[in-house]
């Protein structure tokens, strides 16, 4: 929300019910010329009805849709400006991969030999050359998907909507077409909005993350500012992990956990807080200390099981001072071996207080 | 959270949105008009009575002088003057016509006497010859013309016809007739069909392929061929009358065992998909419980069935209880509802009572209908969890058994078709047993001969094109159109009504509405036309399902991507839609040929000297004494139908094979 000049979809107040049931509550949204970003939330919290909304697929029950400074909130499908990808591909089964490219081109306006360059620019664009003849079950799924891509966005459209479109694939595929479709995007430069339930896609997808849940927005930035900065409990829980300790207090940046008391400076305090609260931070924020040490948000703790996870530890830390929470720390290989790490052992870590959110319960 | 319920939004509707809802209006209306407004047209005429009113008519008759002395009087007078010697029956029907000339006994046509005639007022009606007055003034007749007078009823609406059904007993009684002859054969062919589906499903014997097909050729013939089969076998001359122990084939027993032949593949279709979906996990966790096998067989296999057998049950009491041909041809004095129609229209010109006849058909179809529909979506319900087909193991006893059972089945429906084909084929059943083929020149008989043939094979052929081409068209409209629920809901309620109407009920209901002069489709009356549109109409249901099946398979997010590319839904149709069903057309276009080949009720209305059928043909030539020509064309209907199936299933094949690339695929994605 830098520039509004530059925003190119703007919704305002949306809402939409099925029967009684609201599957979207007054969504405000800008998405910026040039743009990807991601609607994510757990399923059922709105992020498709929101999608299909923009497409025109299902009209919402009131509010305003935008595009490109144009009112399109009633306009039929056919009249807005838009290319789309299905979770399900939606491939047309009896044409040829470069058929299906072609489907949107052909009578618009263009002669044979300019569909066929069209085609062939899109097949190398999206690295299937010479995959052009084959049908889509003779097709892998990551490239089923990627002509998907190519048929939405052969008509260059002003804008390309992209619904879960990773997550029929393999882990692995998955990985690979992700930082395809993001060059793809970038090299296009076309306003994308994609629906995900996955956090790590939306992570390295997104320029900016939109969280949804119970049809509301949660939280609108950068993935970088959802992840350290998340407004909500929510938010905090459902992009990474997050420790989460029952605290009260007395003054604002003041958590009492158990019989402790931890500085809290990270994120927004809850307004009128006092009993309620939940204390959260992040495992690989907890940093492991060489020597004792009761300086502010530094704990003593125990360290209970401890699980290899590839290039980390993750532990589990307890203490009586710490009332029934738990805590869970990702500990570096180095941390480890450094300090000798141990199930079992004594150690002091620091709960760094500009890491140390507070949300109320 | 602001949020307050408003007026939703409207969606601004775009060209493909008014093209579709304009073409589903286009098709309701086709149906409304080829369906409800017949039936609508019927309802009424069933409470419609007509009445000769006499004191509407002013009667004067001169001396031999030709001078008026006597009084004018009105013709009820000079009735009630007659006391019991006059008219005492004044119901009619819609032609009703009386003859004046009844109120003066001593008339001769010689007499030098002379008449007047006029209405009290405009609505007294009468003829002479064929021409029509109403007129205020005397109209002054020679005795010899006053013969060729003739008074019209008026018309009354009521429910003066059902009294008189009701209490007319050798009309009411068809209704328990019609009830006892659909119930019991309904129990025998849901048994008999259990039990060869159980044996195709649950056993390792051998041929299983040749008795599927065995199983469906009854579907092939009209009902009444397996009547006229029965005539041949237990009939007055039949060869195995001794076997029928002095009862007579003519009557219940006949159409029981007929209605067993013509339901059988009905029973076992629905049968076999319901034994199919059980579920293997149920069995592996029975028998892990140490259950024994009829156990199993009580508390898995016949509850998974359950609805598979009640549908079964419905669909067979629906089509016995609607059929007119087998009882027409084998019923002797045996009445029943359907029949009782044709009686009604044919034989006396009772159009009303033949109205009424169908309402009351019209109930127990239409109840049947309504549990049957409830039974399927159960059933599907059932289907779309996700089970493990059951193997069957291998037990020599049992497999055998099977084997015998489906042999028995199989002599059963083969030996009918034989002797049909039999008969069909020697000179003189059953005096000279040599062959010959002049039971084959139909041009000889009653029943309009060869061109009835070909007219049916036109007819087939036309039903299948042109009702394809609507149904699925249709059936894509309507699954496909975006919002525009009350329409589509509609919509849908029309293309599931011909299902619970019976032929017999639809061609009485076409008369009523398209022979009624004051028609502007008038003009279709005894055409090819609407007879075509007639077995479209009467075919439509099941054709319409099969169709919505297969567009349900499809990815219900073609429509909108082609809208997102600009492009109009027709072209998505046609180049993908209809490619993709192209299986599925063809299954509805042979169902509806083999239909059109086969069907009686309906058509036995609506055929012309001009468009003579062959399926009637069949009915008439029997009716007429000429059995062994109508088993003849029997089963010339039976060899069309089967190559018919033959071209469909080659087609079907050369489809599946040119379009393998995608198709193998395809399924697998979908799955």
């Amino acid at each position: 929300m830098t520039d509004p000049a530059a925003s190119y979809l703007r919704i305002e107040g949306l809402n939409k019910f099925f029967g009684q049931f609201q599957a979207l509550k007054d969504i405000q949204l800008e998405v910026h010329e040039g743009e990807l970003v991601c609607f994510l939330g757990p399923s059922g919290c709105g992020k498709t009805t929101l999608l299909r909304a923009i497409a025109g697929l299902d009209l919402q029950t009131s509010g305003r849709i935008e595009q490109a400074g144009t009112d399109i909130s009633t306009l039929p499908v056919s009249e807005r400006d838009f290319g789309i990808v299905f979770q399900s591909y939606a491939l047309f089964p009896n044409l040829t991969a470069e058929r299906n490219i072609a489907f949107g081109l052909e009578n618009s306006g263009h002669n044979r030999r300019e569909i066929k360059a069209r085609v062939s620019e899109l097949l190398e664009l999206i690295g299937l050359p010479d995959q052009g003849e084959k049908f889509p079950s003779q097709l892998s799924g990551g490239q089923q998907q990627r002509i998907a891509l190519a048929r939405a966005i052969a008509t260059s459209p002003g804008l390309l909507l992209l619904d879960e479109p990773l997550s029929a694939l393999d882990a692995r595929v998955r990985v690979l077409l992700r930082r395809e479709l993001k060059e793809l995007q970038r090299k296009l430069g076309v306003t994308t909005v994609m629906v995900t339930h996955d956090q790590e896609e939306a992570l390295v997808l997104a320029d900016r993350i939109v969280v949804m849940n119970h049809g509301l927005i949660e939280q609108v930035g950068t993935p970088a500012d959802i992840y350290c900065n998340p407004r909500s409990l929510f938010v905090a829980e459902f992009i990474g992990e997050m420790n989460q300790l029952n605290a009260s207090s007395t003054e604002p940046g003041q958590l009492q956990v158990g019989e402790r008391m931890l500085r809290s400076e990270g994120g927004h305090w809850p307004a009128d807080a006092a009993n309620d609260l939940v204390a959260a931070i992040r495992p690989e924020d907890i940093l492991p200390q060489a020597n004792n040490s009761d300086a502010l948000n530094h704990l003593d703790v125990t360290i209970g099981d401890m699980a290899f996870m590839g290039s980390f530890w993750r532990s589990q830390l307890h203490d009586a001072s710490l009332g029934d929470n738990q805590l869970i720390a990702d500990f570096s290989i180095n941390a480890v071996r450094r300090l000798s790490l141990q199930s079992g052992n004594r150690l002091t870590v620091e709960l760094p207080a500009d890491r140390l959110l507070a949300f109320r319960r | 959270m602001s949020a307050t319920r408003q007026k939703p939004l409207q969606a601004r509707l775009g060209r493909d949105d008014l093209i579709m809802r304009g073409y589903m209006l286009m098709l309701a209306l086709y149906l409304v008009i080829t369906l409800a407004l017949p039936l609508y047209t019927m309802l009424s005429k069933s409470f419609s009575t007509y009445q000769f009113d006499l004191s509407q008519f002013q009667i004067q008759v001169s001396d031999e002088q030709g001078n008026w002395n006597s009084d004018p009087k009105s013709a009820a007078e000079i009735n009630a003057a007659l006391g019991e010697n006059g008219i005492q029956n004044f119901a009619t029907s819609n032609d009703g016509r009386l003859a004046p000339t009844k109120l003066f006994p001593e008339f001769s046509f010689r007499s030098p006497v002379n008449y007047r005639i006029k209405g009290n007022d405009s609505s007294a009606v009468w003829l002479v010859g064929s021409k029509r007055h109403n007129s205020t003034d005397w109209l002054e007749l020679d005795s010899n013309t006053f013969r060729r007078v003739s008074l019209r009823p008026v018309k009354s609406t009521g429910l003066a016809n059902y009294a008189t059904y009701f209490s007319t007993p050798a009309l009411s009684r068809s209704i328990r007739n019609s009830l006892f002859i659909s119930i019991i054969s309904t129990l025998i062919t849901v048994t008999l069909a259990f039990a060869f589906a159980y044996a195709l499903n649950r056993s390792q014997m051998r041929f299983k392929g040749f008795f599927r097909l065995v199983a469906m050729a009854p579907i092939l013939v009209p009902s009444l061929l397996p009547g006229i089969a029965l005539v041949y076998l237990f009939g007055n001359q039949g060869m195995l009358k001794a076997f029928m122990m002095g009862e007579s084939i003519y009557g219940p027993i006949g159409i029981v065992i007929g209605s067993v032949f013509f339901t059988f593949p009905h029973a076992v279709m629905i049968i076999t998909t319901a034994l199919a979906i059980s579920d293997a996990r149920l069995y592996e966790a029975a028998h892990s419980m140490r259950a024994g096998r009829w156990k199993i067989f009580r508390t898995v296999t016949l509850p998974g069935a359950r609805y598979g057998l009640i549908s079964a049950a419905f669909v067979v009491f629906n089509l016995v209880i609607t059929d007119f041909g087998l009882p027409k041809v084998i019923g002797g004095q045996y009445n029943m509802l359907a029949v009782d129609i044709y009686k009604q229209v044919i034989g006396q010109q009772n159009f009303e009572m033949g109205a009424v006849v169908s309402v009351v058909l019209l109930i127990p179809a239409l109840l049947a209908f309504v549990v049957d529909r409830y039974v399927q979506r159960r059933q599907v319900a059932m289907l779309s969890s996700r089970s493990v087909p059951w193997q069957p193991p291998r037990r020599r006893g049992f497999d055998a058994l099977c084997l015998g059972y489906c042999l028995l089945i199989t002599i059963f429906i083969v030996g009918l078709l034989g002797v049909c084909q039999y008969a069909a084929l020697v000179k003189f059943w059953p005096y000279d047993l040599s062959f010959s083929l002049k039971n084959y020149a139909f041009d000889l008989m009653d029943g309009g001969g060869w061109n009835s043939y070909y007219n049916s094979v036109q007819l087939a052929l036309y039903t299948a094109l042109i009702g394809t081409a609507i149904i699925f068209s249709g059936a894509y409209i309507v699954e496909k159109t975006s919002g525009f629920h009350k329409g589509r809901s509609l919509f849908q309620l029309l293309a599931l009504l011909p299902m619970a109407i019976p032929g017999m009920v639809l061609g009485l209901a076409y008369i009523f509405f398209f022979n009624n002069p004051n028609n502007p489709l008038n003009f279709l009356y005894g055409t090819m036309g609407i007879l075509v549109i007639c077995t479209v109409t009467h075919f439509y249901t099941v054709s319409h399902l099969t169709a919505l099946t297969a567009l349900k398979q499809i990815d219900p997010e073609f429509e909108s991507v082609a809208a997102s590319l600009k492009k109009p839904f027709y072209k998505l149709f046609a180049r993908v839609t209809v490619p993709i069903c192209l299986p599925a057309g063809l299954d509805i276009s042979i169902y509806l040929f083999v239909n059109a080949m086969t069907t009686v009720s309906a058509l036995v209305f609506l055929y012309s000297p001009d468009t003579t059928l062959a399926s009637v043909a069949v009915l008439n030539m029997d009716d007429a004494g000429d059995i062994a020509p109508a088993a003849a064309m029997g089963m010339m209907i039976f060899y069309t139908n089967a190559g018919a199936r033959i071209i469909h299933l080659l087609l079907s094949k050369g489809i599946l094979k040119r379009t393998q690339a995608w198709r193998a695929g395809h399924a697998a994605m979908s799955s």
